[in-house]
């Protein structure tokens, strides 16, 4: 009977609030994969505020040093915290799940993966779409994940902004300046979101540059092979 | 021919026949001169089973088949194994060029009545074929033990409990537990890496034998063997080896370029061909808002969908594909090429496939109540390109048959 019930619910429920798309629209997140300078403030970004609660398992900390020109001694000083993790380890943290799940009411998801699955424009739209809302916990909402279960870890940096409800859509100001100005928090952002779509796929780079050799070689084989086929079918009329 | 083998050959062929399988079925198998564009594809989905079977090999290497491991095993493919991504994306590219180039091949049929007599059977081996196909994607899409991968599995292994009185046995026997778990996994896992490559691979086998003993179609739909020479050689026909190996193989170079394109610059192909949803793991306690098969499963589904009783919704999936097979029984036309048809077979095949890519679409997104409408149209049109097949082509008018073929 249960079975039934997942069966129906699956695959005669109606539109919800993602499936049909984003119900706020996303701002284009502007970022640039081979800005190394960028990805390496977003890892650094990444490991002070992110990695107390998010683990990037799936991510080695010498690949990073790897694909963004950092040395051993650099990652050891600047985005690795605990004295006996070695670089090639990969980015776990020590907060067990049974405690977070405590905490927060629900278990901090791995970040490894998060810009494959939610898109690089959205997390950027996300990380900038935090305001006040007494009603909720951590007292902050957001516009594009309603009813959030994390604290704005990077209030203090942007400052606290305000909901101005206009017809249906939630549009923010800011009400409390934080450290930085709203400028400088779109590119700290930017940054991370930057880090985060490369931790995503961290060969994507790779993939682009070998398949514009791989292509190349296609297309002069194109020739020769097609140069072939036109000589033996010379004689078929 | 004798004196020209090499003492190797000559050794070999005393003992096993080499020479003359490689006669038959290429430097003296006859094909027709005459083949098109539309022909390239048969070749092409051997060459992407060969990916996916080598590619599968080395992919195996480093997958863990467990609910604990899988996951963090492609990552781990994807990240730490040298070139683990370029293998992955190929395997996962090649499951949807599969998809694509055995439906234009099956497209090529329907156009030039390939399936007609005397070639029913290599269409029934080959839908057999797709039919395996379609089993082997879909354990396959388990395996990375995604969102997607694992409510896709335990919706369609759902739908076997629709089947009045063994449906729920049915269905638990399948899974082996309640829900999809890692007992899932590793079943499924056996079926894709070993029971149905070695079904497909023997079905594939019989489809080309069978395509060798009575001889490709072509797009005039006439036999070739009609009009032989004084060596009884057709005319019309040229060998199969250099002709067709050297064309076939411009064909393999143009497909490989867009193949690469897609792999290397668009692996995710805008979410159809990599889910968004399957970046993140298997879990049992939350549904993901949308779930749907990947594109080359959406007609089926969009039909499943499009009829509100869940039983017959699964009757009428099954017999979209079902009628498939018997196909070649209702045509009833004396013609096979739609070129020497008129307009009933013409437009019916426009229908038909305009119906399979709408439902396509539908499949793919969030029922509505127009979709829902639109569904039950195009399930109907789709159902009735089969079922009125039999009466347009026996009524239309059809042209003379030419007795050589054309350019």
């Amino acid at each position: 009977m249960i079975k039934r019930i997942l069966l129906t619910l699956t695959l005669f429920s109606s539109a919800s609030a993602f499936a049909a798309g984003p119900a706020v629209p996303v701002d284009k997140a502007p970022i640039d994969p081979h800005d190394t300078a960028s990805l390496q403030r977003g890892a650094q970004v990444f490991v002070n505020n992110c990695m107390g609660c998010h683990s990037a398992d799936y991510m080695r900390y010498k690949r990073i040093g790897k694909d963004l020109a950092l040395t051993d001694e650099q990652l050891l000083d600047n985005l690795i915290f605990t004295s006996d993790t070695p670089v090639g380890s990969q980015m776990n943290i020590a907060m067990r799940p049974s405690d977070a799940a405590n905490w927060f009411g629900i278990e901090p998801p791995d970040l490894t993966l998060v810009a494959r699955v939610r898109g690089a424009d959205w997390l950027y739209t996300f990380l900038r779409g935090f305001y006040q809302d007494d009603n909720k916990l951590w007292g902050v909402n957001n516009t594009v994940f309603p009813d959030v279960g994390m604290p704005h870890v990077l209030l203090s940096l942007q400052g606290v902004q305000a909901p101005v409800y206009n017809d249906g859509e939630i549009d923010l100001t800011l009400v409390k300046p934080g450290i930085l100005t709203p400028d400088e928090y779109d590119v700290l952002t930017a940054d991370l979101v930057n880090f985060l779509a490369y931790m995503g796929e961290p060969t994507k780079l790779e993939r682009q540059r070998l398949g514009v050799w791989v292509i190349l070689f296609l297309l002069a084989l194109l020739i020769f092979v097609y140069l072939l086929k036109r000589e033996y079918w010379k004689d078929v009329h | 021919m004798a004196n020209e083998k090499g003492r190797f050959m000559t050794w070999v062929d005393a003992r096993f026949p080499l020479t003359k399988i490689w006669n038959e079925q290429a430097a003296e198998y006859h094909a027709p001169k005459n083949l098109n564009f539309w022909y390239y594809f048969g070749s092409l989905a051997l060459l992407v089973l060969i990916i996916q079977i080598v590619t599968g090999i080395w992919l195996t290497m480093a997958y863990n088949p467990s609910a604990e491991g899988a996951f963090a095993s492609v990552e781990y493919i994807m990240r730490d194994v040298e070139y683990g991504w370029l293998i992955r994306y190929m395997h996962s590219t090649g499951a949807s060029a599969f998809f694509v180039v055995v439906y234009l091949h099956m497209f090529r049929s329907l156009l030039y009545g390939s399936y007609k007599g005397p070639r029913e059977l290599i269409w029934v081996i080959g839908m057999c074929i797709y039919l395996a196909l379609m089993a082997e994607a879909f354990f396959g899409y388990l395996l990375p033990w995604g969102q997607m991968s694992f409510w896709g599995a335990q919706v369609i292994t759902s739908l076997f409990g629709v089947i009045p009185i063994v449906g729920d046995d049915l269905a638990l026997w399948i899974r082996g537990d309640y829900v999809v778990s890692g007992a899932t996994l590793n079943r499924f896992f056996a079926m894709h890496v070993v029971a149905l490559p070695l079904i497909i691979i023997a079905l594939v086998v019989l489809h080309m034998i069978a395509l060798h003993e009575v001889g490709s179609s072509n797009p005039d739909g006439i036999d070739i063997k009609d009009q032989k020479d004084e060596n009884g050689h057709p005319v019309d026909g040229i060998v199969f080896h250099p002709y067709y190996t050297v064309k076939d193989l411009v064909g393999v170079v143009i497909f490989l370029i867009v193949f690469c394109a897609v792999m290397f610059f668009a692996p995710e192909m805008g979410g159809f061909f990599l889910e968004a949803p399957n970046f993140e793991p298997a879990n049992p306690l939350v549904t993901p808002d949308h779930i749907a098969p990947v594109w080359y499963m959406t007609p089926y589904y969009a039909i499943l969908r499009a009829i509100p009783d869940q039983f017959w919704g699964v009757v009428a999936m099954g017999g979209a594909i079902a009628v498939l097979f018997v196909l070649p029984w209702l045509d009833r036309s004396p013609v096979r090429s739609l070129r020497y048809r008129s307009w009933p077979s013409k437009v019916a095949l426009f229908i038909f496939v305009v119906s399979f890519v709408v439902l396509g679409y539908l499949g793919l997104v969030e029922p509505t109540e127009t979709r829902a409408l639109l569904a039950q149209i195009f399930t109907v049109l789709y159902f009735l390109f089969f079922l009125a097949m039999p009466f347009y082509t026996r009524m239309e008018k059809t042209k003379p048959v030419p007795t050589r073929v054309t350019k």
